[in-house]
């Protein structure tokens, strides 16, 4: 491992992302004698799920679980092969072949490499319910993380709300951590349970089913669990002030809350592939888009692959097994001599394993139309502050798609690039004029995917060819 | 709102939220530290004025976003905290000579 100030021009193969699939791509990549560099925005090596693995403050204690920990050893192995581990390494573009642009530090700068691994991983999908702006509204992969990285735990009336395992694992960690949760509001509808059970025989050989089933007992037991929950609205007016539910019944309660966690499962970070023309297909299966690629995890520009997460919701172990997929394939191309059979192999035997009963997680943590298509005056967009009657009227006028929309109301035109509305304004315009999500596409994305300042972009190496585009004779 | 939990020990340092000093922790980002010392809103929108405080913690969301040592816009989740910083809450969008 280097230190990130000698930052070569080239590599063999530069991976995105220092979380499980990028820790495993990187870590195989190098050890099979290529120049490879691991680009990560965090100070610390994990991505999310393994968030601060080698730098938490909670030590080795019992409160994030033993699933949590096993991310050190594979964050040692990968950084203690010959790899250019680069932390506070900001990918804002992908400009042209194997070209990424990096800031680091407050200066950017172009780097080369033979293949690009995106190990981007998940972020949670919008959650768009009245009040989920409000301060002391917070996602639980945010609160997770702030546990993870800083020992924080909520004080005051906590409600934990939504569904899907991590909100699940969060509400056990907290209970570990002896935080009083006030309620968990599910809202996964009984339904799921019912379509789920055709899924249930794969899921019975899952290494998920036991520990997800100890894991919910183990909140039931000690929280009050109120299931069926069909309305949600976050109440309060300089924060929030209390959380209004009602169930599939009719029940209807309001509780007062300092703090209300919101989660309804994760979806692929798909910016950075976006932007740089990944292939992306509608999954009604996880109701969102993924990218096109073969069994390597290769997509359609060529040398660029996508591993973990970003390819697919599936876990931190399929995420280690597809970015030593990806590494796979990288090796191969740039070193033909080194066949890697054994190390395919094992990739797919793991691979098939921890995607065994995906399907039933899929359909048993599938959020309700009703939490993903919101209504009135709820906001969709948080940073131009749009509803969801703006965006209904909008395709009323027969506003065509999202990219179209952005002239109407600027929805997604905001710093967070419509990571926080793009799948929301898919969904609601595709239900409004009764097409499918793929047909209605997403945003068109561009770099750079993060914010640059003009300093940096006039501060990067100009080129002969750059000057003579714009100079005068 | 937020506590350490009694095993999260790391050396404390000083940063100044709006001119007030306050204790982080080694380690924070900027965000961490604001909702540890209770200071839970962030900003208020440059659209309507409204209050907003940090939401996703991994550099997605935008709701964050501060003033750090004169350098605006800047993700409160994604920088980590150094003695002496000073973090200036943003008020709406910004006026002329502001």
């Amino acid at each position: 491992m280097n230190a990130s100030a000698d930052l070569r021009e080239r590599y063999d193969v530069a991976v995105v992302g220092a979380g499980p699939a990028g820790l495993a791509a990187a870590g195989l990549c190098a050890r099979a004698g290529l120049a490879t560099v691991l680009l990560d925005e965090q100070a610390a090596p994990g991505g999310q799920v393994y968030r601060s693995v080698t730098a938490s403050p909670l030590g080795t204690n019992t409160v994030l679980g033993p699933d949590y920990w096993r991310g050190a050893a594979l964050a040692r192995e990968a950084l203690a092969s010959d790899l250019h581990y680069v932390p506070g390494a900001n990918v804002w573009g992908l400009l042209r072949e194997g070209e990424i642009a990096v800031s680091l530090g407050s200066r950017s700068r172009l780097l080369q490499a033979t293949r690009i691994i995106l190990a981007t991983g998940a972020m949670e999908r919008p959650f768009p319910i009245p009040g989920w702006t409000l301060p002391g509204v917070m996602s639980a992969g945010g609160a997770q993380i702030l546990l993870k990285s800083s020992g924080l735990i909520p004080q005051g009336r906590t409600v934990l709300a939504g569904c899907g395992p991590l909100l699940w694992l969060l509400a056990w960690q907290y209970l570990n951590a002896d935080v009083r949760l006030d309620a968990v509001l599910d809202t996964a509808p009984r339904a799921n349970w019912r379509n789920a059970l055709r899924h249930a025989a794969s899921f019975a050989l899952s290494p998920y089913l036991i520990k997800g089933l100890r894991l919910i007992l183990a909140v039931r037991r000690e929280a009050q669990v109120i299931g069926n929950v069909a309305e949600l609205e976050a109440q309060g007016s300089e924060s929030v002030e209390a959380v209004v539910y009602r169930t599939s019944r009719g029940e209807e309660r309001r509780l007062p809350v300092d703090m209300l966690i919101l989660h309804q499962g994760v979806v692929p970070n798909a910016n950075l592939a976006l932007s740089a023309g990944v292939t992306h297909c509608w999954s009604d299966a996880q109701l969102c888009f993924l990218p096109v690629l073969d069994a390597f995890g290769s997509s359609n520009v060529p040398g660029l692959s996508i591993a973990g997460d970003g390819a697919g919701i599936a876990g931190a172990e399929a995420a280690e097994a597809r970015g030593r997929l990806a590494a796979v394939a990288a090796i191969r191309a740039i070193k033909p001599q080194l066949v890697l059979a054994a190390e395919e192999k094992a990739a797919r035997a793991s691979l098939r394993r921890f995607e065994r009963g995906r399907a039933f997680l899929d359909v048993l943590f599938r959020p309700p139309p009703r939490f993903r298509l919101p209504r009135g005056e709820t906001l969709v967009c948080r940073c131009e502050e749009v509803s969801a009657s703006e965006v209904l009227d909008a395709v009323a006028l027969d506003c065509p798609g999202p990219n179209q929309m952005k002239a109407f109301l600027r929805c997604g035109m905001g710093p967070c690039q419509g990571r926080l509305c793009g799948l929301t304004v898919t969904e609601m315009m595709a239900q409004a004029r009764g097409v499918s999500p793929q047909e209605i596409g997403y945003y068109r994305l561009r770099p750079p995917v993060k914010p640059v300042t003009l300093a940096e972009l006039a501060g990067l190496p100009t080129t002969e060819a750059a000057v003579k585009a714009v100079a005068r004779e | 709102m937020f506590r350490r939990h009694t095993e999260a020990r790391r050396p404390a340092l000083t940063i100044r939220i709006d001119g007030v000093a306050t204790e982080a922790r080694e380690g924070d980002s900027i965000a961490a530290a604001m909702l540890a010392a209770g200071h839970l809103i962030a900003r208020k929108t440059p659209v309507s004025g409204a209050p907003r405080a940090p939401y996703c913690l991994m550099g997605v969301c935008f709701e964050c976003l501060v003033t750090v040592d004169g350098v605006g816009n800047r993700q409160g989740c994604m920088v980590l905290v150094r003695d002496g910083m000073r973090i200036e809450t943003q008020q709406g969008k910004r006026e002329y000579g502001a």
